[in-house]
């Protein structure tokens, strides 16, 4: 590996979340492969969401910080295929989440069919520790993360829906 | 950049161009766009104005209840809603014009309109090629949730099977939709079964709502020689292929919430040939009416 191409992973590997700071795009699974050929940095990304309106924004952020590093010609791609899934959530992203009062997600099983009965995660409470914890929506600010509420402490809290 | 504006960064020196936002990214950078071998591209863009045109206007009319829901959080799961299905629009209609760049409307030389958006914002109603249940106007949250629970058990099932096409793209937006979809259609049909099984105002209003909608739900199962064409060339999917497995889902829904499914009859469809209700036009108008004004701006 060239000292060039250490360089920019580096650099791009602490590129921040927009919407939740305390995640790298490598954390969070969405920076998916930096390269660097003839000069010019290939930085691979792929959504969250379809709809995620951080994408723009993360673009932005890989192209200045690799800028700032005197990276001047970079390329940042989609990747679609395969898609996002919250499983791709490092370890030491999970504990990021978890220190910034987030809960992470646990590990996708979808089931096939539609669910009608109540939404079921067993949950820890990340302020307290509580497992007594109860749903209060499954959408919130962001695509991403549904609304709960601790029975213990009382404090809400934000959960990175599995997807 | 002029303190008395924090939009003056944004313009470059050219107050003509001011719209809102910033950002005009290709939302297909890096993306391979080549048409599979044995495939009319023209068809193919077709195919992707069907599904994007879905996308699109079930979100602006999941858009137009902001504020209006009757929780904060509902109001918040419509929103979160309409933009994953704008997600799914965005990268149909760049699909399209991808495809076929001949689909794109003409706009002033120099417009930094991206083909996406121009397909958006700058085509009539008639070229719109959704399925009618998209478009009709919105009326209580028994009919946003009907309109819903109907659209997402269709969807699924069709982006279920859309996953295996040859064309990347489709496959792609396909593989994420259906997990969104999922959420979606979950919760329409927790909302179903809750109305169904709570009040007796309720029960009449959903009752109502899904008297009013299901001569629409027919056009989502039923097969048009545009996406049968497709279906058999490995690029699209039959609705025709799915319906069986959406009233398997329906019933379900249905019996959980102690609904009769409501009888067949008439079928309202012609949205696929561009034969559209009144209110696609109304909501167009709009929908459309900022862009067009500009098609110079930026966003």
């Amino acid at each position: 590996m060239s000292a060039d191409l250490a360089t920019a992973q580096r650099v791009a590997g602490q590129v921040t979340d927009p919407e939740m700071p305390m995640l790298t795009l490598a954390d969070l699974g969405v920076l998916r492969d930096v390269e660097i050929d003839n000069g010019v940095v290939t930085a691979s990304i792929t959504p969250t969401y379809l709809g995620c309106p951080a994408l723009a924004t993360m673009r932005d952020d890989l192209v200045h910080r690799l800028g700032a590093a005197g990276f001047d010609r970079v390329d940042v791609r989609v990747v679609l295929d395969p898609p996002w899934t919250s499983d791709w959530i490092s370890e030491a992203g999970r504990k990021a989440l978890t220190q910034h009062g987030l809960s992470a997600p646990g590990s996708v099983q979808r089931p096939v069919g539609i669910q009608l009965g109540p939404v079921r995660r067993n949950l820890v409470c990340p302020r307290c520790g509580s497992s007594r914890t109860s749903l209060v929506s499954e959408f919130g600010a962001t695509a991403c993360k549904a609304q709960y509420r601790c029975n213990e402490c009382l404090e809400p809290f934000e959960h990175v829906k599995e997807i | 950049m002029h303190e008395d504006s924090v939009y003056e960064g944004l313009l470059g020196g050219d107050s003509s161009q001011w719209a809102f936002g910033t950002d005009f990214e290709d939302p297909l950078a890096g993306v391979d766009t080549s048409v599979p071998p044995g495939v009319d591209p023209a068809e193919l863009a077709r195919y992707c104005l069907a599904l994007g045109d879905d996308a699109l206007v079930m979100s602006q009319r999941l858009a137009e209840w902001c504020s209006r829901a009757p929780e904060l959080e509902d109001d918040v799961a419509l929103a979160n809603l309409a933009l994953d299905l704008l997600g799914q629009a965005r990268l149909l209609l760049a699909r399209a014009a991808a495809a076929s760049p001949s689909v794109v409307p003409a706009l002033p030389a120099g417009s930094p309109v991206p083909p996406e958006d121009a397909l958006a914002f700058f085509r009539e109603a008639e070229a719109f090629r959704n399925v009618r249940l998209a478009e009709v106007p919105n009326g209580d949250f028994a009919h946003v949730i009907v309109r819903l629970l109907l659209f997402s058990v269709a969807r699924y099932e069709l982006l279920a099977r859309l996953r295996v096409s040859r064309d990347q793209v489709l496959a792609a937006v396909a593989a994420r939709g259906v997990k969104e979809v999922s959420y979606q259609r979950d919760w329409a049909g927790r909302w179903f079964v809750t109305l169904g099984r709570g009040t007796a105002e309720s029960r009449r209003r959903l009752l109502a709502a899904l008297r009013e909608l299901w001569p629409f739900q027919g056009e989502l199962v039923s097969s048009h020689p545009l996406e049968a064409s497709l279906a058999a060339a490995g690029i699209g999917v039959d609705p025709a292929s799915f319906a069986q497995a959406v009233n398997t889902v329906l019933d379900e829904v249905f019996a959980a919430a102690g609904v009769e499914r409501p009888a067949g009859g008439v079928v309202w469809a012609g949205g696929r040939d561009g034969l559209h209700t009144e209110a696609l036009s109304r909501m167009l108008a709009e929908m459309q009416v900022v862009a067009r004004a500009h098609p110079m701006g930026r966003w």
